[in-house]
């Protein structure tokens, strides 16, 4: 006889103090309670990492079985009944603190923690405050491990979350722990230092103060700080992070509420990378070039100046060109535009190209949901990585992936020119010489056919028809296939949609009047005014045009700055507001956090020159809200619901999904191939990122 | 640069890494580090990048391992290391005074090696001989029923050979 087969339940009820709850099958018990809102102290459990149940402050009671149990190890069962504050369990939790505290320094009023440490909140609550133990605390000096990173030895619990966070969430592995017993403590991966990306996840992730940041440390408290939520954009996957600010200055970044796209994650860039708004170098005043030499000069005068010789060139029919820099805001973008085309009369405007979207969107014209977004690449059951060192490029991103290959079994391929760390992790690496990426694929076809969804992820080496071909062959695959066009920066994704182009108008439409291309202004010999909003173009390319009167904004003396006629002081992206359009279409906010003294929003100086050239009244008001509502009810897919941006969500854009045909100028589509350490011309002025010449460090490198 | 062994000790190292099924060759680690220190005598950066390699883990995983284990050394022993077991059959037949007695002598403590690097002395949990405690124990080599003069004796023929 057989028995009989019952499905397996698909929700399980169980109570938890006098509470009905129920969760899905396999659900921990300490997951469970806190989505009802039930909390259950833990340090070494961490949701998304693998368990280890060290420290024991998850004990409950559970009916029937006869000892405490541990939370975050035990699954929901079927009537199961659990109290989770007893007098019992409170004993137990107290007792796990002693222990705790038999080692751990009380020196909360000198550790960067007090006031956010999880082991005093819980020393608080419990009260273990006193200890039986008489003997001598195990002290060990502090060590630095890193520009970014040290350690306090002493204050370790040894929950292993940094390690957990390290090798799981970044997929290092530099923190491990050494030694036993008391003995033990965190060790890095080269004997006293680290070699590692430097993201400082081990020190948000450490619920004590045994992990500090250089940044940070003995600077300030987190209750005498105000904490703004802004997006970095210091590249294009659009990481929410909380600044935390005091006397306008940036102190630190983080973003352990954990809300965004992101999540909590960040890399050195966005945990670290604000240190260049508060450089001695910053320009803070407007210059103007007098005999050769630049000379500071007041606004009044510089725009006045910059309007005049507009108007001039404008009345003799003079050539102008406009290079936007693709870390603007939309809104700037967007004004920018309107600018160029309705104030100027003339489409010389582009930016630096970083990925080919615009074939893109034409070759996946009818087809929808065809565009994978951040969420997409955790859910996704495969992922084909085309031409993109993903964790150097797109951290985020590629930590999307990771956190799937753990979750949820995502199967990764990679066609790269060099080796990647998604080859640790992936079902397949390809490694091709550069330019040959798309010749590989045809090795995995049948692979990706056994696959039930993909997502293709491709950089600057899949341009124009590559494009086409690349969406003809994904279509043989005969699975659903989503993709992500890889683009630089923070707005490149912005500078497309809002018509940042010499071609195409905002929302994609096409310009009956295409003007210059960036190279072509570059390369034009009779241009009148080259306007370089905030981007760096002479960096690679010199300006031919020995008459033209370049005019930027900037925030530092770089290599344009070396040939302007007229620089304007601009702020950075920490101090504007805006919204901003990631590399996968979610719009996010940005919020200024802080002011520098002399910079004005490029907003704020493109409106200052139309109101002095007398353009305000064709082109409206320049305020970021105001420009923000026209782009929301003019440029197609940015109608987004705009509840999800003012609460700091991303809202998901939806671009133009119909042909179109234009002469895309595939030549200059170029990655400026930025690592985990590098920033464009900006990072060159964080003195963290110049000092962390860790591994990576180069693309491809491992 | 990668480590050469000696073909003896290679073909223990050989034979201990093909037990382990594909995937689980990290459980070779531990094995593989015991004989690879019998030969050098310590555990170096070198071997810990070697067992790494071999075994398809981080040397820093390595090194987790290397710590956790009082009988990896990362600092070279004596010739001879002179283990004395304080564990508590031994305790208290002894082992103690053997302790004390044989750090006076030396004039070394606790994983220290003398000057000449012949000796060095160790004192172990539990060495598996409390029958025939006191026991010290010289590289692999067990003495029972250890009294101070048998000790004595033991470091003298150490000292003697030399």
């Amino acid at each position: 006889m057989s028995t009989p087969v019952t499905a397996p339940p698909t929700i399980i009820n169980f109570t938890v103090d006098g509470r009905q709850l129920s969760a899905p099958p396999g659900t921990l018990l300490i997951d469970a309670c806190k989505r009802s809102g039930i909390e259950i102290p833990a340090f070494c459990y961490y949701e998304g990492y693998s368990l280890q149940a060290a420290c024991r402050m998850c004990l409950v009671e559970v009916e029937k079985m006869p000892k405490l149990q541990t939370a975050c190890t035990l699954p929901v069962m079927e009537g199961m009944i659990v109290r989770s504050e007893t007098e019992q369990i409170a004993k137990a939790r107290k007792g796990t603190l002693e222990f705790l505290l038999t080692n751990h320094p009380l020196d909360c009023p000198v550790c960067d923690k007090g006031g956010e440490c999880e082991l005093q909140d819980m020393v608080f609550r419990y009260g273990a405050g006193e200890s039986r133990f008489t003997e001598m605390k195990n002290h060990a000096p502090e060590r630095q491990w890193s520009p970014v990173v040290f350690y306090d030895p002493a204050r370790c619990i040894l929950c292993y979350r940094c390690v957990r966070a390290c090798n799981e969430g970044m997929g290092v592995g530099a923190l491990g722990v050494t030694n036993r017993g008391v003995l033990s403590e965190i060790a890095p991966n080269k004997e006293d230092h680290l070699d590692c990306d430097e993201c400082g996840a081990c020190i948000d992730i450490c619920p004590v103060g045994a992990l500090t940041s250089n940044i940070y440390r003995y600077k300030t408290r987190p209750w005498e700080m105000q904490h703004v939520a802004t997006v970095c954009t210091h590249c294009s996957n659009g990481c929410k992070t909380t600044l935390g600010v005091r006397n306008d200055e940036i102190i630190r970044g983080n973003n352990r509420d954990r809300g965004g796209i992101n999540g909590e994650f960040l890399c050195v860039k966005g945990r670290y990378g604000f240190d260049f708004t508060a450089s001695e170098e910053r320009l803070t005043t407007p210059m103007i070039r007098i005999d050769g030499k630049l000379e500071a000069v007041s606004w009044s005068k510089a725009l006045g100046f910059v309007a005049e010789k507009f108007k001039s060139v404008q009345a003799d029919g003079g050539k102008f060109g406009v290079i936007a820099d693709t870390r603007l805001t939309n809104e700037e973008l967007f004004y920018l535009q309107k600018f160029t085309r309705a104030g100027l009369k003339t489409s010389n405007l582009d930016h630096a190209a970083s990925g080919d979207l615009i074939t893109l969107l034409d070759a996946l014209s009818g087809q929808t949901d065809a565009l994978a977004t951040t969420d997409d690449l955790y859910k996704t059951k495969a992922a084909l990585v085309i031409g993109s060192d993903l964790s150097q490029q797109h951290p985020l991103l590629a930590f999307q992936l990771r956190a799937g290959v753990r979750h949820n079994k995502t199967r990764i391929y990679t066609v790269t020119p060099g080796p990647v760390r998604e080859a640790k992790y992936s079902a397949t690496s390809v490694t091709v010489p550069l330019g040959e990426e798309y010749d590989a694929l045809a090795k995995l076809t049948d692979r990706l056919k056994a696959e039930k969804e993909l997502v293709i992820l491709f950089g600057d080496s899949i341009k124009g028809q590559r494009v086409r071909d690349l969406v003809a062959w994904a279509a043989t695959l005969g699975i659903p296939v989503k993709y992500v066009c890889l683009v630089d920066d923070s707005n490149s994704r912005g500078a497309l949609d809002m018509g940042c182009l010499p071609n195409l108008l905002p929302g994609f439409q096409v310009d009956p009047h295409p003007g210059l291309s960036q190279a072509g202004m570059l390369a034009a010999e009779d241009l009148d005014v080259l306007w370089i909003v905030g981007a760096n173009p002479l960096r690679h390319a010199p300006l031919a045009s020995r008459k033209a009167f370049v005019v930027a904004h900037t925030m530092f003396l770089d290599e344009t700055a070396a040939r302007a006629d007229v620089l304007f002081p601009s702020a950075s992206a920490y101090e504007k507001s805006g919204t901003l359009t990631n590399v996968t279409g979610q719009v996010q906010r940005l919020k200024a956090a802080i002011k520098t003294m002399g910079a004005k929003a490029d907003l704020e100086i493109i409106g200052l020159i139309a109101k002095e050239m007398g353009l305000a009244p064709t082109l409206g008001p320049w305020t970021h809200d105001i420009v923000f509502k026209e782009i929301h009810s003019g440029v197609h897919g940015y109608n987004v619901p705009l509840p999800v941006l003012l609460t700091g969500g991303a809202a998901l854009t939806s671009p133009v999904n119909g042909p179109v045909k234009v002469n895309v100028l595939v030549d200059e589509i170029r990655s400026a191939g930025d690592t985990l350490f590098t920033s464009g011309s900006l990072g060159r002025h964080s003195k963290l990122l110049t000092s962390v010449p860790e591994f990576p460090g180069a693309l491809y490198q491992r | 640069m990668s480590l050469t062994f000696t073909p003896e000790t290679e073909k223990i190292l050989q034979d201990i890494w093909s037990r382990y099924p594909e995937g689980r060759k990290r459980s070779a680690v531990i094995p593989m580090l015991m004989y690879a220190q019998d030969q050098l005598g310590v555990v170096t950066s070198e071997l810990v990048a070697e067992v790494a390699k071999r075994c398809e883990v981080s040397p820093l995983q390595v090194e987790e391992v290397v710590g956790y284990y009082s009988m990896l050394n990362k600092k070279r022993m004596g010739k001879h290391h002179v283990q004395v077991c304080t564990n508590i059959a031994c305790l208290l037949m002894g082992g103690e005074a053997l302790w004390h007695h044989a750090t006076k002598r030396l004039g070394i403590g606790h994983k220290e090696v003398t000057a000449d690097g012949l000796i060095s002395l160790e004192e172990v949990e539990c060495a598996g001989a409390c029958s025939w405690a006191p026991c010290v124990v010289d590289g692999y080599e067990y003495h029972h029923h250890v009294t101070i003069e048998k000790l004595d004796q033991l470091i003298d023929s150490i000292q003697k050979v030399h």
